[in-house]
């Protein structure tokens, strides 16, 4: 036995509030993003957890369309932070109030 | 208690104490180490509750790829950190901080409602093989989904991240300081 299925979710609850918690409370837009970094990290042990829990395989090929998409959205996601960057000069996510250009 | 369910404590407190350093730090290289060490754990997490190939991913796209994408980028915007008061701080995370708490109480009650949560889990191992053989028999159009996206994503990375001169001369809007 390793643990009951119960302690995979707790832990991956407490690492996904803790993700939520750094995309809610920071400023800094890079920190918002690792934020959200860390919250479908959380997800994917769920998943794994969840797939040893029942058996199957379906949960680990989740895992990888999880990856997929956090790949997608750190690249477009940074990219975006270098462009605007560029035009503002600061990385805090007060100072993007306006959506002109 | 046998000794996977001591290896996953353990790895459980590194995972959250690395990532807890992680949302805490206000200079962001520091913030992208200790998250590369929180990636190490949740790999090793997925190794022990039986995803190889898995754990060989997380440190490949999620401590490699992503985190060197973030230490890119921080280097190159040369964020400095100021150092900001207590009262500040405070004041930022007090709600998130007080909403966090309340929902973890809520999944911890739901967690303990559960019934399948008192399932203990059993050592197995997904060989890549297999796991391989199911992706690509089962699940082939989320595969191509999935690859179609990552394409986008490329697609919209180039266009975004053009040269700068480039940039400067298609620019016909005014850019923010100037309006300001």
């Amino acid at each position: 036995m390793i643990v009951p299925f119960g302690h995979v979710l707790f832990l991956a609850g407490l690492l996904f509030l803790m993700g939520a918690v750094c995309a809610a409370a920071r400023r800094n837009l890079i920190m918002i993003l690792m934020g959200v970094e860390v919250m479908l990290n959380a997800a994917g042990l769920v998943f794994v957890g969840a797939a040893l829990h029942w058996g199957t395989l379906d949960g680990q090929a989740f895992v990888i369309f999880i990856m997929g998409v956090a790949a997608a959205e750190a690249g477009v996601g940074l990219v975006l932070f270098y462009y605007l960057n560029r035009r503002t000069g600061d990385t805090d996510a007060d100072s993007y109030h306006t959506l002109k250009g | 208690m046998t000794l996977y369910t001591g290896i996953f404590y353990l790895l459980g407190v590194i995972t959250l104490t690395a990532t807890a350093m992680a949302v805490t730090r206000r200079n962001l290289v520091h913030a992208a180490l200790w998250l590369v060490v929180s990636f190490f754990g949740t790999s090793l997490l997925f190794y022990l509750l039986g995803a190889p190939f898995l754990a060989a991913l997380e440190v490949i796209i999620f401590a490699g790829a992503i985190m060197i994408l973030f230490l890119f980028i921080i280097m190159t915007l040369r964020e400095e950190a100021a150092p900001r008061s207590f009262r500040e701080v405070w004041r930022r995370w007090r709600l998130p901080s007080i909403l966090g708490l309340i929902s973890l109480v809520l999944i911890g009650f739901f967690i303990l409602s559960a019934a399948s949560s008192y399932h203990r889990l059993m050592p197995a191992m997904a060989a890549p093989i297999d796991f391989g053989r199911f992706l690509v028999t089962d699940y082939w159009l989320p595969v191509e989904i999935v690859s179609f996206l990552l394409f986008v994503a490329l697609v919209g990375v180039l266009y975004l991240g053009r040269a700068t001169d480039e940039l400067e001369e298609e620019e016909s809007l005014p850019s923010v300081e100037e309006e300001a």
